[in-house]
Formats: C-alpha cells, sequence, structure tokens
C-alpha cells in the first residue's frame, strides 16, 4: 500500500479527498439537521418549557420526522410566480453555505499510508478570500427568493436582506483584515498553526473578534438581526411563499450558514483545533491521536459557538432597520478600521 | 399641547449596550436550570375546580330515574340557542313516588358547536335536572357528532345523588299514605278545609 501510494500520490489525494468530502458535508448537514432541535431544546430551557419530547428519546427522532414531512408534503408553486427563479432560490442559499465548508480546516493533517493528508477538503492559499466570495453569494437566493415569490412580504424581506448582507459583508470583511495582517498568510491552515503557537487572534484583536461576530449573526440572518424573516411584520419574509422541501431547503441554508460561520469563527478567531497549553510539536508528537485530539477540540468550539448563536437569539430582540444601518455603518465599520490599526500596531516589527 | 418627555443622557457603558446584553444573557442562561412549569397535557392533568363549567349533561337521580321534566326552562334561557327539547309524556308508573310527573323528554339536543358554555341552563332547572360536568375535551369526526342526543347527555351527566331529596322525605313523613290516596280529579288542598 506505502508503496503504491509513494508511486501514485495523486491516487492518494484524490481518495483522501473524496473522503473529507463524505464526512465533512455530513458533519455538516447532520448538525444542520440537529440544530433545530437543539434550538427548540434550547429555547424551552430558557423558557420554563420542555421542549420536543415525544419523537425518540428526549425528541432526538423529531429532526428525522421533520424531514420525512417536508418530503412528503405537497409542493406547492403558486401561480404569480417566476418559476425559474423561484425554484433555483432555495438551493441558491444551500449551495454557497455547503462550498465554504471546502477550506475550513477540521483537524490537524493526518498520515495515512507514509502519505499526508491536510484536513480540510481543499486547503487553498487564498482561503479566506475563497470564504468571502461564495458566502456573500448566499444574499443572492434569499433576494431572488423575494424577487420570484412576487408578493409584498417576500419582496420587503428580499430588499432588507440585500441592504443587511452587503453593509455587514463590509465589516466582516474588514474585521478579518487584522487576522490575516498577523498571520501574512490566507492559506486558514496556516492561520490555525500560528494560533497555536502564539495567542488566540480573539484575546490579541478583540475588537475584530467583537465585529465579526456580530456580522457573522447579521450575515447569517439570525436574531437579533433576523429582519428578511421577521415573522411579526413580515409574515415569513422571503419565504411566505415557500413550502414543503423547499422551505426545508432555506431552513438548511440557514443552519449550515450558521455551522459554517460557527467553523469560520473557531478557525479565525478560537484557534481552530487549538487546546490550551498544546503546540504544533506536541500535536504532532502524538501522531495521529493528535489530529483525532484537535478534531474533537475544534468540534467543541463550534458546537459551543453554535449554541452562543441559540442563546443570542433568545436573548436580544430584533433591531429595527435604522438601527441596524446605523450598527452597521457608523459603528461596525469604524471600530473594524480601529482593528486594523491596532493589528498593525501590535505586530509592528520592533 | 405636546408634552416634553426628558431622556435621561446615557452614560459611556450604556451607550455602549454590551454590559446590558451580557447581563440580559446571564439572566437567560440561569433560566436554563430552572425546572419546567410545562403540564404534560395527555398523561397529566389539570386540576378541575368543582364549579368548573364543560360540557352540560343531563343527570339521573339515585333512583336512576330521569329528572327532566321538559319544562323548556333551558331551551328559552339559552343564549346561543343550543338546546333543542321535544317534550313528550312521562312514563306512566302510578306505584312510584315521582307519579306526580307528567312530562319527560322525548328528545333533548344540545349542539355543543353552538354551546357557549355559560351555565345558564344548570342556573335555572327547576328540577337540577342539567349540570355543567368536568368533560372539556369534546372532538368529532363530523359536526353532527358534535349535536349531543339524549343518550350522549345522560352518558355525559351520569347519576347524581341529590343533596334535598323533597319527595322522599315526603313520602316517609306522616300522612302520605292519605295524600296518595286522593282522587286524581280534586284539588289536594280541599281537604284540608
Amino acid at each position: 500500500m506505502n508503496e503504491f501510494f509513494a508511486e501514485y500520490p495523486l491516487v492518494f489525494t484524490m481518495a483522501t479527498t473524496l473522503a473529507k468530502i463524505v464526512l465533512f458535508t455530513h458533519i455538516g448537514l447532520i448538525l444542520a439537521a440537529y440544530m433545530p432541535w437543539v434550538e427548540r431544546k434550547v429555547s424551552a430551557w430558557m423558557q420554563d418549557r420542555v421542549g420536543p419530547n415525544r419523537v425518540g428519546y428526549a425528541g432526538l427522532g423529531q429532526p428525522i420526522a421533520d424531514a420525512l414531512k417536508f418530503i412528503f408534503k405537497e409542493d406547492p408553486v403558486p401561480g404569480h410566480v417566476d418559476k425559474v427563479l423561484f425554484t433555483l432560490a432555495p438551493a441558491l442559499t444551500v449551495i454557497p453555505a455547503i462550498l465554504v465548508l471546502a477550506v475550513v480546516p477540521f483537524a490537524p493533517a493526518v498520515s495515512l499510508f507514509g502519505q499526508t493528508a491536510q484536513m480540510a477538503i481543499a486547503d487553498l492559499s487564498v482561503g479566506i478570500l475563497f470564504v468571502f466570495a461564495f458566502s456573500s453569494l448566499a444574499v443572492y437566493g434569499i433576494t431572488l427568493a423575494g424577487w420570484a415569490s412576487n408578493s409584498k412580504y417576500p419582496l420587503i424581506g428580499g430588499v432588507r436582506s440585500a441592504a443587511q448582507m452587503v453593509s455587514y459583508e463590509l465589516c466582516l470583511g474588514l474585521s478579518v483584515v487584522g487576522v490575516f495582517m498577523a498571520a501574512q498568510t490566507l492559506r486558514l491552515t496556516d492561520i490555525v498553526e500560528l494560533q497555536v503557537d502564539g495567542y488566540w487572534n480573539m484575546f490579541t484583536q478583540p475588537i475584530g473578534f467583537l465585529v465579526f461576530v456580530i456580522a457573522a449573526f447579521a450575515e447569517t440572518n439570525r436574531l437579533p438581526f433576523d429582519l428578511p424573516e421577521a415573522e411579526t411584520e413580515l409574515v415569513a419574509g422571503y419565504h411566505t411563499e415557500y413550502g414543503s422541501m423547499k422551505f426545508a431547503m432555506f431552513f438548511a441554508g440557514e443552519y449550515m450558514a450558521m455551522f459554517v460561520f460557527s467553523c469560520l469563527v473557531a478557525v479565525l478567531f478560537m484557534g481552530g483545533w487549538d487546546v490550551p497549553f498544546m503546540s504544533n510539536e506536541s500535536f504532532a508528537a502524538l501522531g495521529n491521536w493528535g489530529a483525532a485530539l484537535g478534531f474533537v477540540a475544534f468540534l467543541t468550539k463550534v458546537l459551543l459557538f453554535l449554541f452562543f448563536y441559540v442563546w443570542v437569539r433568545f436573548t436580544i430582540p430584533r433591531f429595527k432597520f435604522d438601527q441596524l444601518m446605523h450598527l452597521g455603518w457608523k459603528v461596525l465599520i469604524p471600530l473594524s478600521l480601529l482593528n486594523i490599526l491596532w493589528a498593525g500596531l501590535w505586530n509592528m516589527p520592533s | 399641547m405636546a408634552k416634553v418627555v426628558d431622556r435621561r443622557k446615557l452614560n459611556f457603558w450604556e451607550e455602549l449596550y454590551l454590559p446590558a446584553i451580557a447581563s440580559g444573557m446571564k439572566r437567560t442562561f440561569a433560566q436554563m436550570f430552572k425546572p419546567a412549569i410545562t403540564l404534560q397535557y395527555p398523561e397529566q392533568r389539570p386540576e378541575i375546580f368543582d364549579d368548573y363549567r364543560g360540557a352540560p349533561g343531563l343527570v339521573r337521580d339515585q333512583d336512576g330515574r330521569e329528572k327532566c321534566v321538559s319544562c323548556q326552562l333551558c331551551e328559552y334561557i339559552c343564549p346561543p340557542r343550543a338546546i333543542v327539547i321535544v317534550p313528550g309524556e312521562a312514563p306512566d308508573q302510578p306505584d312510584y313516588d315521582y307519579s306526580e310527573i307528567e312530562k319527560a323528554p322525548k328528545e333533548f339536543y344540545i349542539d355543543m358547536l353552538r354551546c357557549i358554555y355559560c351555565g345558564y341552563c344548570e342556573e335555572i332547572c327547576p328540577e337540577q335536572a342539567i349540570f355543567m360536568t368536568d368533560l372539556y375535551e369534546l372532538n368529532a369526526g363530523s359536526r353532527q357528532e358534535l349535536v349531543h342526543d339524549k343518550a350522549k347527555l345522560y352518558d355525559v351527566g351520569g347519576l347524581r345523588v341529590d343533596a334535598i331529596q323533597k319527595w322522599k322525605d315526603k313520602n316517609a313523613s306522616p300522612g302520605s299514605e292519605e295524600r296518595k290516596n286522593v282522587p286524581p280529579s280534586g284539588n289536594p288542598g280541599d281537604g284540608a278545609h
């Protein structure tokens, strides 16, 4: 086996890449399926309720029951919609979220059969750029859904989504500038490795971390920034006209985006697979067990941040639209510029 | 006249909002560990009070007789006109204590889709024959099933032992035998003169 892969490293790369694609996208999809359960449970606890407890143990079968319900429901397409865009829009919200997973490093490199495999599906040298290129595509799905629905509330939701995502994309990008100024690379694996040996970026750049977290909430349309949905004012916002599996796609897209942004926060600011008091050497010394440890540490951080998403949702009420714009343009952008200045001073060669 | 409301100027930390958000998060987190107050409905039932106004039902007395004399007062008082009574003659049982009763309902319908559970029927009933029960789960496959007929209403009401059994006492009291033997055509009061 070792000799075979040594002679044909391309076969090894293809096999591992395929395995990584299957593994990582399924981690994402399963988490996206179980996040609604977590959300309902946590919200129930916060409101002195019990939450789902009928299907399976502690209601754990609920996501499967919901998925079956969505699949077997009639899939209505209202007569007044633009059929092509209406059908395309749900896919456009899910696909960018899944694509961004491609560059997320889940664990330290694994050695198999005398070869090394990076634990990111594609360890691009322009990782962060790839992330922003694709995560900002998600706005098309929502805006097109609002437009194609050809009715009032979805359109308002879509327009709000466009305004909100464009505004917050800016401070999201600017807040990361500090990170790659410190790392001097855009490769996400390198950014993590630098944090493993040094300090986590959330401690060296607290302002950038804060801005990134707030912008991540806005980018995923989560409360307190869920203005495109805003069920109290816009019925259901951009997905008012959707039903059955198309609606489920928007749902999955939202939770996938939450998962992806949780991964990004972990990678960019919380040291990725780092465990406190471990260095790159100690990870390497443990070999593949080090990779497993790193994987568990990374998933723990992601799950904690996903819990944080839910926690914030059931604490802070929704912003008004003018407050949203005020916060985005007049507060977060100056703050992220300040963070760039701070990162420059911190990393100044002495 | 416009009233000017003085807004307090926020200090630096208040304007940041972050401490306020943090305290809110602390509050919701602490709330997670408090016990749930949810009632698991089909398994656990809420406590029903004695004077709860559930579905109305007709009752039989301690001897298993129907008490309703078909006076139709409940039909008259019913605000949403949910009650329909078809009066009929009471079964002839001369050796029975209640032989004075002449009427009984032939049919008795309460449309539970119209009923507003006001309890007027129970209040107005001179014979204490209709009661609001503690039944609050009404469901059916059709609208017709929710029009309760006489059999269903007796099923709902069941048996009720009267607190005051005026006829029973009367029959046990001295002189009751003579009263019974007064010819039906005469006024029972006439004999006293």
